[in-house]
């Protein structure tokens, strides 16, 4: 009796453990099932190279949307990298106790704000800076805006992996930098950063991931147009904002395009987790 | 880590006088984090100063309409969604957890795929979520848009949260306690839940207080399951508008802006104690590791 609870429960627990696997695997097949006809009619060329994107006419291009994408993470992250590291840097190796014991907790706030929060904040703050001061023909609303962002978005992701990747470089590579001379600076930057590097790499790509899965907050600051963006300053839409603007009313092939949208995200996803997986089992050896 | 008392200061200027290349870098690094912390404090005072004047009594009727776009139904909403995502998701995140730590071989090929799907899970984007959850809880198995549809969503979402700092917090306790309880005749079901759970509560528990944050925060996995119906829900097959998904309804409608000040607030006061609690935990967690 007592041995067939046990053994229930065992299975039970192993129920549990492949709920996750199911989840993966349902998710894969209901947008592949419906995105993967869709490209294929569409043509997979036309669909991820085609440039137009107008529904009404059966035109589905989302190079425009790829390229989008492409462009406000590249913005996020030359913002978001170097203040990331940098004050990971500070974090780890400068910062007086009692000064961590506040920035930590506010670096967790930061990543724990939610996207429309910052979506709104960009919309009220950022654009009318960026209308009034730069310009464009996006009024305020663009690649531009998107990226700075993005990019004080995805700072606590970079900020606590690399923290954590800089605080496990062992003590005697900073030690052995002092004792060969070099300043408290030197020591840090030339002998404990290069040794974390591949932690820092690893923040780095997952804060990729983190930008370009953003929804909510670029779709209320990028302006959302469908078109190749001409300068930083003209409006663009990503992969994402562009599921969410249409997904409510479309149908048919419209919708299956929509899905087959976000299968192209889901592989761009999928490419970034598996080199963020492979840089940190490198980082962990 | 450097100090700050006045002769070490001393010395690190005639460091940084002979060689230029360390003030430098120290400014880039200060620099850096002033940043970052001055955004931060921009953000959350700008949106409190705009916000805090126009939190008034109407904000909090329990009917919404378009005089007094009140918050509250959404407010309440987004307890009903934290409570059904949890009830979901903490159960199946912790019983796979057990099994992963608990009962799992080494090498187990099972254990592989659990790790590898639930990493998956963690990064797949939230409008990902929410698609998908509109073709499978909404349409495929008939939810409709509710709040049923919009949990479940949810509780895949924050599965591999619960999962890994659960995981953690079981292999944080000590072995010596499961041969403690295994050596006066305890099953291992028994050792699970009465010596190696209890244990673990606290790093459990931390794990919630962050799901219920994302749950909190969440917006565009809602929007396409749970629907954005601004009143409380009767039943988990209404649509239901929790507090970011109401707060991005107003900013789109454009014509409440003091009225989406004042939503914001409501949404960062949440969002900050529910830091703050999750501080505390993880305080009172490291406290342990260090007694013992």
């Amino acid at each position: 009796m007592k041995n067939l609870k046990e053994i229930i429960m065992k299975f039970v627990f192993l129920l549990t453990a492949c709920v996750s696997i199911a989840a993966v695997v349902l998710i894969c097949l209901f947008l592949f099932t419906s995105g993967i006809p869709a490209i294929a009619e569409i043509g997979p060329l036309k669909f991820l190279f085609g440039t137009t994107w107008k529904p009404a006419n059966n035109l589905y291009g989302i190079f425009p949307m790829i390229v989008g994408s492409i462009y406000v993470t590249a913005g996020a992250l030359i913002l978001g990298v170097p203040i990331g590291i940098l004050c990971a840097v500070f974090m780890a190796k400068f910062c007086p106790k009692p000064l961590y014991a506040v920035i930590k907790p506010a670096v967790n706030l930061m990543a724990g704000i939610p996207s429309v929060v910052y979506g709104f904040f960009g919309l009220v703050v950022l654009v009318p800076f960026v209308r009034e001061n730069i310009g464009g023909s996006g009024r305020g609303m663009g690649v531009l805006t998107a990226s700075v962002l993005l990019g004080l978005m995805i700072l606590p992701t970079i900020i606590s992996v690399s923290e954590a990747s800089i605080r496990a470089v062992p003590q005697s590579y900073y030690e052995g930098g002092l004792a060969l001379g070099a300043s408290h600076e030197r020591s840090v930057f030339f002998t404990v950063l290069p040794a974390a590097k591949s932690g820092i790499f690893a923040g780095v790509v997952l804060g990729i991931g983190r930008a370009i899965g953003e929804t909510m907050a670029v779709l209320m600051v990028a302006g959302n147009q469908p078109m190749l963006p001409e300068s930083i300053t003209s409006g663009v839409r990503t992969l994402t904002t562009n599921i969410v603007l249409e997904m409510g009313y479309a149908t048919d092939m419209h919708r299956e395009a929509l899905i087959a949208t976000a299968v192209v995200l889901f592989v761009f996803i999928l490419i970034i987790n598996l080199s963020f997986s492979m840089m940190k089992r490198r980082s962990s050896k | 880590m450097i100090s700050f008392k006045l002769s070490d200061i001393r010395r690190r200027m005639k460091e940084f006088k002979r060689d230029p290349v360390s003030l430098i870098l120290f400014s880039v690094v200060v620099l850096a984090a002033v940043i970052t912390v001055t955004a931060l404090i921009f953000i959350i005072a700008y949106i409190l100063i705009k916000g805090i004047p126009y939190i008034k009594l109407d904000l909090f009727s329990l009917e919404y309409n378009t005089d007094n776009v009140s918050l509250l139904p959404a407010l309440i909403n987004t307890l009903f969604m934290i409570f059904l995502s949890l009830l979901f998701s903490v159960p199946i995140g912790i019983g796979a957890a057990i099994y992963l730590t608990e009962y799992a071989k080494r090498g187990n090929k099972i254990v592989g795929a659990v790790r590898v799907t639930a990493e998956t899970l963690s990064g797949i984007p939230s409008i990902v979520y929410g698609l998908f959850g509109s073709l499978f809880f909404v349409k495929f198995l008939g939810f409709g848009l509710s709040l049923l549809s919009g949990s479940l969503t949810l509780a895949i979402m924050i599965l591999p949260l619960i999962m890994r700092t659960t995981e953690e917090a079981l292999i944080a306790v000590p072995d010596s306690y499961r041969e403690g309880s295994f050596g006066l005749g305890a099953g291992r079901l028994r050792t699970v839940f009465k010596v190696v759970l209890p244990t673990a509560v606290p790093g459990i528990l931390s794990g919630i207080i962050l799901g219920i944050g994302r749950v909190v925060g969440e917006s565009a996995a809602l929007i396409y399951t749970a629907g954005t119906v601004p009143s409380i829900v009767k039943s988990v097959f209404n649509s239901s508008r929790t507090l970011a998904v109401h707060m991005y309804a107003l900013s789109d409608e454009g014509i409440y802006l003091n009225q989406t000040y004042a939503t914001a607030v409501v949404l960062l006061v949440f969002v900050i104690i529910i830091n703050a609690i999750s501080e505390l935990l993880a305080r009172k967690l490291g406290g342990k590791a260090q007694n013992g």
